[in-house]
Parts: structure tokens; sequence; C-alpha cells
């Protein structure tokens, strides 16, 4: 993982794809998001989504699981240089989250991210605080999410 | 009854709960979505700024959608949510944690491109047992409107 220092504004990052099958679709609507379309085939061809439709709160959780997997990758790669790792902090939250189109049962969706701003942290001096914009594209190249995230990130000379 | 956007006037819309949150449920989400050391190992928790081992914060979104299910949306003419304007993590969502969600209306107006449905804009919050509030959300979803004859009636 990076630290703030590596780390400037129009950094763009590949982080991998997924694809929602109808019983991925469902396994995570049964538990967290049952409403009929997430749920039913027949139900979501006749709602606004035109088919069976991932939650969107699944679609950021599988975001969230990509950027890990990626994040875990580079840390093995820079352990690997025998450079030192960076652990990320907690996220204070995120805006204008948008669930643009459905994703819909058996869509392959390729999440990006790209750094929006950078600052250092008042309260917290060996933290930074990075915004990037994360974004999922389908099979068809169509833009289906997108939202704005703010991390901890942090510093590799705290106070320099 | 349906709850449809006739049924969403700004102001305080209800609260909601308990859900309590098991340690087992908060590693198994942690595991398939969010597999940093903060949300799997309590060690490593200790050692992180959240002190401690806490739910990934799109578990708690997560369980948040889960009790608008199950307190109204369930039972409304939800047509689905095109985003969600803010979210802030506020503390960490614990093993054992019971939460309640609070849900104002925030906005309520009729859809100019589809004037049959309605948006509502929500302001949930939800809190655990001690009332610290861990995550607030606001989001808009779409609603149908009522049949016009049936508004007519009641306007």
């Amino acid at each position: 993982m990076y630290f703030f220092e590596d780390i400037a504004v129009g950094q763009r990052r590949e982080v991998g794809s997924f694809t929602f099958t109808a019983d991925l679709i469902k396994t995570f609507a049964r538990q967290f998001d049952p409403q009929r379309f997430h749920l039913d085939e027949e139900e979501g061809r006749k709602s606004l989504f035109g088919g069976l439709a991932a939650s969107g709160w699944h679609v950021g959780s599988v975001c969230m699981k990509l950027m890990v997997a990626d994040g875990q990758r580079r840390a093995r790669e820079a352990a690997a240089l025998g450079k030192t790792i960076a652990v990320w902090g907690p996220s204070p939250g995120f805006r204008e989250l948008r669930w643009i189109k459905p994703v819909l049962a058996g869509d392959t969706i390729s999440f990006a991210s790209e750094v929006e701003t950078v600052r250092s942290s008042e309260k917290r001096p060996e933290w930074g605080i990075v915004q990037a914009r994360n974004t999922g594209t389908n099979q068809r190249g169509d833009l289906v999410f997108s939202f704005l995230a703010t991390a901890f990130v942090p510093r590799r000379n705290p106070g320099a | 009854m349906t709850l449809t956007f006739e049924d969403f006037p700004p102001g305080h819309f209800g609260t909601f709960g308990p859900r309590h949150v098991t340690r087992e449920e908060i590693l198994a989400f942690a595991a398939e979505f969010d597999p940093q050391p903060m949300h799997l190992d309590e060690a490593a928790a200790s050692r992180s700024m959240l002190k401690g081992l806490s739910a990934s914060g799109w578990h708690l979104c997560s369980i948040m959608m889960r009790m608008m299910v199950d307190g109204f949306a369930g039972r409304s003419a939800s047509l689905g949510s095109p985003g969600v304007n803010e979210v802030r993590w506020l503390a960490p969502l614990r093993p054992g944690d019971d939460l309640m969600l609070d849900i104002d209306v925030v906005e309520a107006r009729v859809s100019r491109s589809r004037p049959e449905t309605g948006i509502v804009t929500l302001r949930s919050v939800a809190r655990n047992a001690a009332g610290q509030a861990l995550c607030e959300m606001v989001s808009p979803m779409i609603m149908a409107r009522r049949a016009a004859g049936a508004a007519e009636r009641a306007g």
C-alpha cells in the first residue's frame, strides 16, 4: 500500500472485476436488502431495473472487496521488495454515491479508483486524507456505479 | 396497506430496531467483503485507530438497509434508489451492539421526469444502545404515488 507521500491527484488504478451471478445477487439480498426486484427474476423484469438487479449495497461491498484485495496485493509486492508497508486507516465516510445503471444478473463490473484530492490531517499529523472517485463499469463499457470515498492514509515521515 | 409517496411528509418518520449484531456476522461480512485486520483480528484491531474490533462500514450500511426494508420499505411502493448523497461513519460498530435506526424525511418532491413517482430524501442515523450515533446516511428513495384518482379523492 502507498504512503500519503506517494499519492498524487489524478493517479488511477484498475482494481479488478467481478461477475454478479443470480445466486450471489439473491444471497446478498436475502440477508441485507430483501426487496422483490433483488430476489426474483420476474419481479426484476417488471421493475424499473428491467431484470434481476443487485442491491446497490452489494455493488458497493464488492467494490470494497476488490479495493482491499488490490491493496493487499500491493502490500505483498512492497514486502517482497523489502519496503515498509503502509497500513491505511479507517474511512470517515463517502459522498456522491450514484447507482447510475442497474447491475443485472450476469453482468461483469470492472472497478477503478482515481485520486481527486489529497490533504494533511490537522487533528492527526501522522495521517493524510485522500479522496478518490471509485467507479464501476459493465462489460458494455457503461459507467454503472460511482462514489467519492475518503480515507486516512499514513504519512511516511509524520511531521516532516 | 402499501406506503406510497404521500406517506412520507417531511419530518420525523420513525425509529426502528433493535437489531442485535454478533461478532460472528461481523467477521463473516469482513471475510467476504472487507478483510482488513481492523475488522477481522482482535490484536490488530486494538492497535488500529478504532481501538478494537469493529464492523466494516459497508456492513453497517447494509444492516441499515435491512432495517429500512424490515421497518417500512418492504411494505412500501419503493422503486429503488438512485444513490446516496452522503454517509458519515461516526463511531465503530462493535460486536454485541444493539442498533436502533432513526429516520427523518428531509425532502419529498414529485419527480419531474416520472410524475407518477416522487423522490423522498431520508436522513437515517444508526445508534448503539448507549445512544451514540455510529452512522449517518442521507439518501433518496423513489416512491410510487397513489393512483391519480385516489390522490384526488384524498386531496
